[in-house]
């Protein structure tokens, strides 16, 4: 098979490189290197890392962490602040949480899964869906589909509202809130929060389930297109629960092959130094996590939605277990790898999310006010990992005895995806580059396998800024091509 | 005229923390009528702060933008980036427009440059001077409230003709 990623005389090849400018953090960059006979040989997902925020955290006290790396992060503040608690539970030496605190964990994420999720179908992948790609395939039959839009768009805001509206309650804040900390919470729920978030909680399943049918008819107009776009076949990883349930906020770590066989199972993730290997690269600040037993060609992995709705043997909830068997059904059983896919695994996560958000606001147990758990010796050292929106997201600390920080690692679910996705922008390269240029519809296409995996771009700064995506093409000796510019 | 003012930004990012200084100082006034929102970075469901809103005012830092700062109107306008990660005020005037079936309220841009913006880092001698230079400007406009003095007031930012921000091409 030809090796797309590493090209062997790199010399000879002419690079077409696709890079939105600009922003201060957070660009993507592509860079395509070209055979002599202008065949796609080498494909690069260039993307900055959160260099420098171990350092951010090292030094400061432990108990501020779970504050501290909201700001990691401007899309998933509450994944970092959740991971970091975990981790900090175990480093303070807390037993198991209270039934309330966990309760009050589990809906904050659920609410943050169902705000995400929300964000990112209504607002970034149903244009690609509803109003095609550049394509013929299937264009002419999501017309029906699209009229209905303007409806669906005032749900997806809707829903992401009340998704951070779990979060405001819980947390006590829009933003900044410190809701979990080192062995539990310090905010308990109030009777009136609950009720108010209840109210409109059967709606966001009941619109979460058309979410999912919608996704569904989509995938229905051109199922080949929908199934091959940006496939890459890759091993698969998520956290479960004891019975293989997908559990987004606690459990073993599971892998499964691109064919559905078991890597491994209810691996302690505390282990996690022993099971992975973060690779470098040189051409790239974001580092290569594999499965060390597989070494790193065959080690690597996909997560979030897409590695997560099958890994698992089933969904926790009954409407969303439902589509999971549907989406099983879609690939006849066997494990599916097209990028596109992300989206319906994307819905059928918030369904399940939503449903057990429903059911948590529905438990007395969540407006309870026993909230800590009782500490025992200091441990100094910490793993926390949930499977946050985009996937499984390791938080792991050291601590000394003046209770301040003296390591940190993460690997942030981007991260985690790193090669996965550079697999799928090779699939579309190979796929729509013609050979000579990049044209719009290549530019869309890469763009549209970027926005399914809808990586974290080490976002915490957003300045303004124009982002333009400029294209370039450059021969082997350096001299410009083309250049084409949008945005 | 009731003003919603939304500021964004990161305040552990350096100058990147100019939105929320200025928000900051906005909250502390407590000028009637005018609600402050803060975020991280704005989205969509900043379109349903303008309920109710006569007029919006955004507030962020930018790179390579105009120094000090720069005053100008924003309109509705969909875009599609290939990330969550950015949502330009233009975008969410659009979803207003999506979401309610209707204009949005008028809304202006506050940008105040920034220059350094690296993790851990507060506010650079510049931005730190750019905030003064543009809370000044604030207060001007606080005393000056109504459309029409605000529109007066961006002209002579006219020269500094801008495409819409961070959000790459409008959806097809």
């Amino acid at each position: 098979m030809l090796n797309l990623e590493t090209a062997q005389s790199p010399h000879k090849l002419r690079q077409v490189a696709i890079e939105p400018v600009s922003r201060v953090e957070g660009h993507g960059k592509v860079t395509i290197l070209l055979d002599e006979e202008n065949r796609v040989h080498q494909v690069r997902l260039h993307i900055v890392e959160f260099r420098g925020f171990e350092v951010f955290i090292e030094g400061r006290p432990y108990w501020e962490v779970p504050v501290t790396v909201q700001r990691l992060c401007g899309i998933c503040p509450v994944s970092h602040h959740i991971a970091a608690a975990k981790a900090m539970d175990l480093v303070a030496g807390y037993g198991p949480l209270t039934a309330t605190a966990e309760k009050l964990r589990r809906l904050l994420h659920y609410g943050q899964l169902v705000q995400s999720h929300a964000l990112h179908f209504f607002y970034l992948a149903s244009p690609d869906l509803l109003f095609g790609f550049d394509s013929d395939v299937g264009a002419r039959n999501v017309v029906g589909v699209a009229a209905a839009f303007p409806e669906l768009a005032k749900r997806g805001v809707l829903m992401r509202k009340w998704g951070q509206e779990v979060i405001r309650h819980i947390v006590g804040k829009r933003i900044h809130g410190t809701g979990c900390i080192p062995g539990g919470m310090n905010k308990a729920l109030s009777v009136e929060e609950r009720d108010a978030l209840r109210r409109d909680a059967d709606e966001i399943v009941a619109w979460s389930r058309e979410s999912v049918a919608l996704v569904i008819r989509l995938c229905e107009t051109g199922p080949k297109y929908y199934k091959n776009f940006g496939e890459s076949r890759a091993n698969m990883m998520g956290l479960v629960d004891a019975s293989g349930a997908s559990d987004y906020y606690h459990g073993g770590l599971r892998a499964r092959d691109a064919d559905g066989g078991t890597i491994f199972d209810q691996v302690d993730y505390t282990t996690y130094q022993q099971v992975f290997q973060e690779e470098t690269k040189p051409w790239s600040y974001m580092k290569f996590p594999h499965i060390k037993a597989l070494g790193a060609e065959k080690g690597w992995y996909r997560v979030g939605p897409l590695a997560r709705v099958q890994v698992c043997d089933h969904l926790s909830t009954p409407l969303a277990e439902d589509e999971r068997r549907k989406f099983v059904a879609f690939g006849d059983g066997k494990p599916q790898h097209g990028a596109l896919l992300y989206h319906w695994a994307r819905m059928i996560e918030m369904l399940n999310a939503a449903e057990m958000a429903r059911d948590l606001l529905n438990d007395s147990d969540i407006i309870g006010t026993d909230l800590m758990a009782d500490k025992g010796t200091f441990r100094g050292e910490g793993v926390g990992v949930i499977e946050a929106p985009r996937g499984t997201l390791f938080h792991h600390y050291r601590v000394a005895e003046d209770d301040l920080v003296t390591y940190c690692n993460l690997i942030v679910s981007t991260t985690n995806n790193n090669q996965a996705m550079n697999e799928a922008i090779r699939s579309v390269a190979a796929r729509f580059f013609n050979g000579r240029e990049v044209t719009e519809g290549l530019l869309n296409h890469i763009e549209v396998a970027i926005r399914a995996y809808d990586p974290c771009l080490s976002c915490a700064t957003h300045a303004l800024g124009q982002m333009p995506l400029e294209v370039d093409v450059v021969d082997a000796d350096g001299a410009l091509v083309s250049r084409g510019r949008k945005g | 005229m009731r003003l919603a003012v939304l500021g964004w930004g990161n305040e552990s990012r350096g100058d990147d923390g100019l939105g929320p200084a200025l928000l900051a100082r906005f909250a502390a006034a407590a000028w009637p009528e005018t609600t402050t929102i803060e975020d991280y970075q704005l989205q969509i469901e900043h379109a349903l702060d303008l309920e109710g809103a006569d007029c919006a005012l955004f507030i962020d830092a930018g790179k390579n933008t105009p120094a000090p700062f720069s005053f100008y109107r924003v309109i509705p306008r969909r875009s599609l980036a290939h990330t969550t990660h950015a949502l330009p005020p233009e975008a969410v005037l659009a979803v207003y427009a999506e979401v309610e079936g209707e204009e949005p309220p008028p809304a202006f841009m506050l940008c105040v440059r920034g220059e350094s913006f690296g993790l851990g880092e507060g506010l650079s001698p510049d931005g730190a001077a750019r905030l003064e230079a543009a809370w000044e400007f604030v207060q001007a406009l606080m005393r000056e409230r109504s459309l029409e003095a605000w529109d007066e007031m961006a002209r002579p930012f006219l020269s500094f003709a801008r495409e819409p921000t961070a959000g790459g091409r409008p959806a097809a």
